[in-house]
This record gives C-alpha cells, sequence and structure tokens, in this order.
C-alpha cells in the first residue's frame, strides 16, 4: 500500500509519558506514543486498559496529570475539546452522539460549525455573505455524503437510521471538520461483517485519498491487522507493546495479555 | 420533419444512426437538456451540444486506444449520463457498445466478457472495475478498462487502467490534431450497421448476445415514440439495467430519436425519492415496482390515523367505480365525476405526488404478468399504466395496449410494424422491422428462433382473444400436464399466487404428476408489517416464513387461488394441493433467478429436489440445508425444519360460469 511513505515519517502527534488519574484510580501511566502524518494508528488492549481514556485526553476532554501531548508541533498540556478541534483533530464516540432528531444533512452540517466565520445575525436572517457561506458549507456536506454513499438518507432523521448507519453519519460529521487527524472510539462496534467491510474501506478512503491521519480503538483483531500502520497495545493504563501488526502479533506480552495463551 | 436536414452537409443525409441524431439534435436544439444526473444532491444538467462534445471527446479518446470499426465496447455500471455517452460513442466510430448488467457477479460477466471478445471496457467506479480485473486471465483480449469514478483507484498502479477523465483529454488532441476524423467516421455509419449488442439474462443456458442494428432500433423507437405522441418535451428517469432492452430504447434510443431529456438518479438507493423529485411523464416499471409501491402505500395507510384511513378507503372505493371509465373518456354519471374530482383534490393528487406519479401521460409494464389488483389500482388513480409485451430480439415492441383498449388480463394488440401468428402448438411468432439481426457467433440458435422468412418465436404460449388482443399464459416449453391430461400452467398459477402482497414469489410444480404442489416465499415487507401489528415475534426471515400464523395466510391465498383456478374449466384440475413456505429467499445470487427476477425453474426444482419429493412424498415435516451466496460472494449454508401444508382443493363446478 502506498500510502503513509509519502511524506518522511513526520510525527503529527507525540505523547509523552502520559498519566491520568480518577481520585484512586489510575487510568494511565506514564504512556508515550507517536502518531505519524498520514498514517492508521491502532489503540488495542483489554477492555478498562485505558484506550477511551487515552483518546479523551488526545482530543483534550481529559487532562492528564502528568505528561504532554504535542500536535503539530505545539504541546499543550491543558486544552479544551473545541481547542483540539480548531486545531484539525475530530472523533466519534464508542456510543453514538448523534442530534437524534435531527436529519442526516443537519447532522454532519454541524461539523461544519467551527468553520463557520459569519457571526450569527447573518446567519439568522440569511443575508448575503452568510448565505454564500452557508452554499459552501452544504457543498462540502455533500461531498461527504457523496463519498460515504448515504444519499438515500441525507433527508432522514437519524433516529430512525439503523445503527451501522448512524455510525456512517457520525464518521460524516467528524469528516465534514476537515480535520487533520481523525479519532475514531470502535468505528465497528455492534456491525455485521458486511457493514464492517464498508466500514474499513470508508476508513482507508478517507487515509488514503485525503491524507487523513487515522487513530482508531478496535477491538476486532482481523479488522486492526488488516487497515493500521502500526498499533499500540494498552494494558492496565501501561503501555505493553509499540509496533507493526505483524511485531505485535507475535509479542509474547501481547499474545498472553490479550489474545489469549499461546499454543503449543 | 426528420428530412428536413437530409443531404445538407453530411455525405448520408438518412439519420440512421444514433451519432447522427446526436448530430441533428445538437444542431436544432443545441440548449435544450439531453441528460441529467443528481450529483453532490443537486440536478446537473448537460445539452445536447455539451452532450455532443462529450461523445466527439469520448469517441476520439478511445480511438487513440485502439479501439476500431467493429470493435466491441464493453459498459458496465449503473444508469450514468458518462456511460450513455460511451455507447454512442462507441457507435460514432463503427464500434459496437455491449452493455452488462451492472449487479452480476464476476463469474456471470466472465461468459459475456469472453464472448463478446471487448478490447476495451468502461466501467463506473472501483466495484465495477474489480470485476473486470478479476476476469483479466479468462479474457485475453481485454486491452483497456476505462474507468469513470476515480474514488479508491489510486492503489492501483496497473498499465491496463485509464482514466474517463484522460481518455476524453487524449480525444480532445485527437480532435485538434485530425478534426475531420469524427465527422467521418459518424458519416461512414450506415443503417444495416450494428448497433447494440444486449445479453439475455437467459432461464437456461448461457446468457445469447441479441445483434440490434440501427434500422432494427430507430426504426422501432420512432414507431413506438409516434404511437403514443411522445414530445421533446417528454420526461424520463433512467433507473433500470442499461443491459436490458427496455432501458436502451426507453431511456437512450427514444431520447435521440425524439429529443427528451433523460434523467439518471443519484443512486440505486435513492431512485424513489429521485422519481418524485423528476416526476417523469413517460416511465416504465416491471410490475414488481408496481407492486412494491403499492405495498409501501398499503403499509403506510394501515399506520396512518383514523381519519385518514377513512378517507383513503372511501375515497379509493370511488376511484374503482369511477375512475378507469374518467381515464378511458367513457361516460360517467354527474354525481361519480364530482365525487372523484374531490377524491383527486383530497387523495389521488397527492398520493400520486408522493408517488412521483403526478405528471405521467404513459407508464408501461411489462415482463411478467401484472396483478389485477394492482393494475386497477393505477389506472383508478389516473395513472395510464398499459401492459406492453415484447423482447429483446423483437427491440421491445411486439404488442402494446392502445389508450381505450386496456385490459389487465391481456397484453394488447400488435405494435405498429408487427405481424403476430400462433403456431400450432400455442407458440406465438411475430415478424416487423424490429427483428434482431442475429444471436451473436450463435448461428445454431439463430437459425432455431428466426425462420428464413423472418418470423420469430418468442418461446411463450398464448391465444389472441375475441378482440384481437394476445394474451400470454406461460413460457411455451413450461406448459404441462399432469398424469391424468389436465393443463398445467405453471407460471399461471405462480402469477396468481404472486398478486397477493404476502407471496413474493412462488413456484409451482405439477408436469406429469398427479396433483400441483408449491413452494412459496412470503413477502418480508408486506409480513413483516402484518407480523408487528399482530404482536408476531420473529428474529429472521426463516423463523417468520415458518410461523404457523404466517402459514395460515398463505394458505388463505392458495385457497383462493385454488377458488379461482376452479371456475376456469380447462384449469380447475391444477389447483395446488400442498405447499412449502420456503426458509429462503430466492435469490438472482444463488443463481434460482435470473437477474432479471424471473424463476429458473429447473434450477429450482433441482436445488430444491429434496423438497419437491416431500411435497410429493405425503410426509408432514422436511428438513432441508442450503448452500447460499452472500451479497459479497462468500457462501455459508442454512438448515431449516419445513413444515408442508396441505390445502383442499375447490369443486371444478363451485364458480362455473
Amino acid at each position: 500500500m502506498a500510502g503513509p511513505e509519502t511524506s518522511p515519517a513526520e510525527a503529527i502527534l507525540e505523547v509523552e509519558n502520559v498519566s491520568l488519574r480518577f481520585g484512586g484510580v489510575q487510568a494511565l501511566s506514564e504512556v508515550s506514543f507517536d502518531v505519524q502524518s498520514g498514517e492508521v494508528r491502532a489503540i488495542i488492549g483489554p477492555n478498562g486498559a485505558g484506550k477511551s481514556s487515552m483518546l479523551n485526553v488526545i482530543n483534550g476532554f481529559y487532562h492528564p496529570q502528568e505528561g504532554s501531548i504535542t500536535f503539530k508541533g505545539v504541546t499543550r498540556r491543558r486544552m479544551r475539546t473545541h481547542e483540539a478541534a480548531a486545531q484539525g483533530i475530530a472523533r466519534t464516540f464508542q456510543n453514538i452522539a448523534l442530534f437524534r432528531g435531527m436529519t442526516t444533512l443537519d447532522n454532519i452540517m454541524t461539523g461544519r460549525n467551527l468553520k463557520m466565520k459569519r457571526n450569527f445575525l447573518l446567519q439568522a436572517l440569511y443575508l448575503g455573505p452568510a448565505r454564500r457561506e452557508e452554499m459552501e458549507h452544504r457543498e462540502f456536506a455533500e461531498r461527504v455524503i457523496d463519498f460515504l454513499e448515504i444519499q438515500a438518507i441525507r433527508k432522514t432523521p437519524v433516529s430512525r437510521l439503523p445503527y451501522g448507519l448512524q455510525k456512517r453519519v457520525e464518521l460524516g460529521r467528524a469528516l465534514a471538520a476537515e480535520p487533520d487527524m481523525l479519532l475514531l472510539d470502535e468505528p465497528m462496534a455492534g456491525m455485521n461483517t458486511e457493514e464492517k467491510e464498508d466500514m474499513c474501506r470508508f476508513i482507508l478512503d478517507v487515509n488514503g485519498e485525503f491524507g487523513t491521519t487515522v487513530v482508531l480503538i478496535e477491538h476486532d483483531m482481523g479488522v486492526v491487522m488488516d487497515i493500521s500502520d502500526r498499533v499500540v497495545v494498552l494494558d492496565y493504563g501501561r503501555l505493553l507493546a509499540d509496533g507493526t501488526p505483524d511485531e505485535v502479533r507475535r509479542n509474547p506480552l501481547v499474545i498472553d495479555a490479550y489474545l489469549g495463551t499461546v499454543r503449543d | 420533419m426528420a428530412d428536413a436536414g437530409a443531404g445538407t452537409e453530411r455525405p448520408s443525409g438518412a439519420l440512421d444512426t444514433f451519432p447522427k441524431l446526436l448530430g441533428r439534435n445538437a444542431r436544432e436544439r443545441p440548449d435544450a437538456f439531453a441528460l441529467r444526473e443528481k450529483e453532490f444532491g443537486i440536478w446537473q444538467s448537460w445539452t445536447w451540444r455539451e452532450l455532443e462534445t462529450e461523445v466527439r471527446e469520448l469517441a476520439c479518446g478511445l480511438a487513440e486506444l485502439g479501439f476500431e470499426r467493429g470493435d466491441r465496447l464493453a459498459i458496465i455500471g449503473d444508469n450514468r449520463p458518462r456511460l450513455y455517452a460511451a455507447m454512442c460513442a462507441a457507435q460514432s466510430i463503427g464500434g459496437i457498445p455491449v452493455p452488462m448488467y451492472q449487479d452480476s457477479v464476476a463469474k456471470e460477466l466472465s461468459y459475456v466478457m469472453e464472448h463478446a471478445e471487448a478490447r476495451i471496457a468502461v466501467a463506473e467506479d472501483q466495484e465495477q472495475v474489480d470485476k473486470l480485473l478479476e476476469l483479466r486471465e479468462a479474457c485475453p483480449k481485454l486491452e483497456k478498462i476505462v474507468y469513470v469514478d476515480p474514488r479508491g483507484m489510486r492503489q492501483y498502479d496497473l498499465p491496463v487502467l485509464v482514466s474517463y477523465a484522460e481518455v476524453l483529454e487524449k480525444g480532445r488532441e485527437r480532435h485538434r490534431r485530425d478534426g475531420a476524423f469524427w465527422d467521418a467516421e459518424v458519416a461512414r455509419g450506415k443503417g444495416s450497421d450494428a448497433c447494440i449488442i444486449l445479453y439475455t439474462s437467459g432461464t437456461t443456458g448461457n446468457p445469447k448476445g441479441v445483434v440490434l442494428l440501427f434500422d432494427n432500433v430507430v426504426e422501432m423507437s420512432r414507431r413506438g415514440a409516434e404511437f403514443e405522441n411522445l414530445g421533446p418535451d417528454a420526461e424520463v428517469l433512467a433507473y433500470l439495467p442499461m443491459a436490458w432492452v427496455g432501458d436502451h430504447i426507453f431511456s437512450f434510443a427514444q431520447s435521440y430519436v425524439v429529443g427528451f431529456c433523460v434523467s439518471c438518479p443519484e443512486s440505486g438507493a435513492t431512485v424513489l425519492d429521485d422519481l418524485r423529485e423528476i416526476g417523469p411523464t413517460y416511465f416504465f416499471a416491471p410490475p414488481r415496482i408496481f407492486e412494491n409501491l403499492l405495498t409501501t402505500v398499503t403499509i403506510r395507510m394501515e399506520d396512518a390515523s383514523r381519519l385518514k384511513r377513512g378517507m383513503f378507503r372511501y375515497f379509493m372505493e370511488v376511484a374503482r367505480r369511477a375512475g378507469i371509465p374518467i381515464l378511458e373518456g367513457k361516460p360517467v354519471p354527474l354525481r361519480e365525476r364530482i365525487l372523484y374530482s374531490l377524491g383527486a383534490l383530497l387523495v389521488y393528487g397527492p398520493l400520486k405526488n408522493t408517488l412521483g406519479f403526478s405528471r405521467i401521460r404513459v407508464a408501461y409494464t411489462a415482463g411478467e404478468a401484472i396483478g389485477p389488483d394492482i393494475f386497477d389500482f393505477y389506472r383508478a388513480l389516473g395513472v395510464n399504466v398499459k401492459q406492453l409485451y415484447g423482447q429483446t430480439e423483437s427491440t421491445v415492441y411486439v404488442t402494446m395496449q392502445p389508450d381505450g383498449q386496456i385490459k389487465s388480463d391481456t397484453v394488447g394488440t400488435p405494435a405498429p410494424g408487427v405481424e403476430l401468428k400462433i403456431n400450432d402448438d400455442g407458440e406465438v411468432l411475430y415478424r416487423s422491422p424490429g427483428v434482431f439481426h442475429e444471436y451473436y457467433r450463435n448461428p445454431e440458435a439463430t437459425a432455431q428462433t428466426k425462420t428464413p422468412d423472418g418470423w420469430v418465436h418468442t418461446g411463450d404460449a398464448g391465444f389472441i382473444d375475441d378482440d384481437g388482443h394476445l394474451k400470454i399464459i406461460d413460457r411455451a416449453r413450461d406448459v404441462g400436464r399432469l398424469a391424468d391430461g389436465t393443463l398445467f400452467a405453471p407460471k399461471y398459477i405462480e402469477n396468481k399466487l404472486k398478486f397477493f402482497p404476502q407471496i413474493k414469489e412462488a413456484v409451482a410444480f405439477g408436469d406429469g404428476r398427479d396433483h400441483v404442489a408449491a413452494l412459496v416465499n412470503i413477502d418480508l415487507g408486506a409480513v413483516g408489517s402484518w407480523a408487528e401489528r399482530n404482536n408476531v415475534a420473529y428474529a429472521s426471515y426463516q423463523e417468520l416464513a415458518a410461523h404457523p400464523k404466517v402459514l395460515d395466510i398463505v394458505q388463505e391465498c392458495v385457497s383462493r387461488v385454488n377458488a379461482d383456478l376452479a371456475s376456469d374449466a380447462q384449469l380447475a384440475g391444477s389447483q395446488v394441493t400442498r405447499f412449502i413456505s420456503l426458509h429462503k429467499e430466492l435469490d438472482a445470487d444463488d443463481g434460482e433467478l435470473t437477474r432479471t427476477r424471473k424463476i429458473r425453474r429447473r434450477f429450482v426444482a433441482d436445488r430444491y429436489s429434496e423438497l419437491v419429493d416431500a411435497l410429493y412424498g405425503g410426509q408432514s415435516t422436511c428438513r432441508t440445508q442450503t448452500e447460499v451466496t452472500f451479497e459479497d460472494g462468500r457462501t455459508g449454508t442454512i438448515e431449516a425444519e419445513l413444515r408442508i401444508r396441505e390445502v383442499a382443493p375447490v369443486p371444478a363446478l363451485a364458480r362455473a360460469s
């Protein structure tokens, strides 16, 4: 595959010695890894290993007690989620977080929110510049709809959509923000094989066509090993292994902790 | 009028090919719309002039790739303006387009690709390219694959692939270099050239490539358009497979002949929305689409408020009494007329609008028999649905129903220019200007189907009724006899069963047996909705299909069909006595249906031989194991224990007339 080699291994995100505690619970301890620009990076680990916490730290929802996050060369310790979004990080959630009463199109349009420059009054009155701007955003949203092949549900309220499609709409909303880095929290959970294959294709296409860096958490090992360039393995909040899918698969610690015991 | 420009600038002035018709349209109505496609949520239009430019550049580009006069151009994908342009582009430089069914799997395509020996293929997107790449070993003649949509194609680095945009670019360059080339090539085309090869899906054996000449297609399109008074203001939605002759006539040929605009839907899943937005005036759909639409309406009405339900029921009753006579211009009492107008305001208008049928002037249904209830439903609403009988071999038209002479159980009178006769075996034969040239590279089949004096065997059994209308009962070779000699027309029985919304497919057996038995597929939409309303829980098609209450419903349908058959002296003996509700839906991916969704009877009988044995064996249950193909091409097996239900036959004289 000709994806990540295009830019010479430049780290878009560096996570250094991050530790996160909730009261007495140590969610993450001294985790360090990096994400290279244009790669598909997976984070795996058993339940409670700290995967979702890690994503939440990256997009500024949790603030680690120790350690630092460097995104596109800017190091930060405390950052709010909307600041992370403005920097070019978009995400989807383990439990779908869409506006259920709104249509697919409207949900995707909300992903353009940060890109809207006109003030509230102009938008409300739908005047001149606001109107042009709205049309540009609508056009972008339509490109996302076309990309994800969800034209048929453009005007359908998301609450009426099956789960697999809701996941796709959520991905659409994240893409509408034109992110540099996309965080996907279990994008394939609860999907059937066909839906999973579709989702894999969309993730690879996003990565390949737009060069978007993807960080994803996923439980389906087949999927992870197939589509990721590199894999981080967490266990009890610690970094257990880091490497290509093959290296990780052969790592005895990983086999022990996560993939099950070694067969003889 | 068509000859107005004869001999002015082109050596052969007759408008006898589509590229020449394109030239005329681009000259006479350059800014009128030729094609429309919904992309990024907006309808994008192409004028005739733009279309001509596109066709010219593409044709020159294909020539640059080495495409030569007489070459076949394989075309595969959904209905897209660029693929329609590719058809005309190939024709313009003397090539023959071969459109293929876009939902075929690679294995099915392989035969057609090998047989047509296409050197160049135009594919819509990555999905189709992948299938063609799979075939490369079997089809060494395939040199280039032109892909229209570049999405997902970045990781392919194969010399065999070239993008549509690149071909256009090459074509532009060629045209700049050699401006006279294309016009000269177009002028070389003549009516007796092959226009297109359409592979018939074939209920038995390998598909056959029907070669139609420009003379066939242009002539029949013109006659058909004149018969229905089609003008350049007609609107058509192109949503049926491009490989099917009907689409070729209605969405391509007649558009060129008459100059109307054809719209392509955004995607397969949005057809119903697009239908509503376009509001076609000229529409074609196989019965199953009319059925599905009616089922959707029925289901939604059942969920509507009581007031709406009441209104719907009342006014549909009015429509049933007065609608059809009004549509046909027959006298109707004033009171009924007023009620009908009120109904049009409150019910029919909004309903037709929802269905996208508000502007329809002519709608055809063909391919299968349509249920009389369904047919009458649309006609009562004021939608001018008519039946048409035809084949690929006849360039669609054999018989059609003239306005004012519409019957739900016949397919009409011979189309303009068509002669009809029934031979001693009851088989229908026809002769017309639309009769195909030959089956491509298959002279034996051609000789079997076409007599030396131009009559074509349809393979259908039928008769002409007292009003001169043709009535088709079944495939000639499927009409059989029970052991006691009673006439057995399986399709006739199956269609009667399928006319119930709860039954999606049925396969009847009985030839050489002592009674008739059937395999039945329930309709998941209709029965599922019933189950929801009646608190019947189910997890899968298989479970619902085997539910005792569902079996009761099917049994009721079968009894009513039996009562119907009992009223016909000839068919009273062929009542269905036993049936099984199948555990899976019959599917084209499993080879049980053709791509146009016709049952492959022998294949089904073979595949479910244990069930057929059980139907005639006397036991009340049967275990079975069936291999199924999933949409992604993998296979699996499903197991089931199926119940066999008995149905009491109705005495033959119960409703004798």
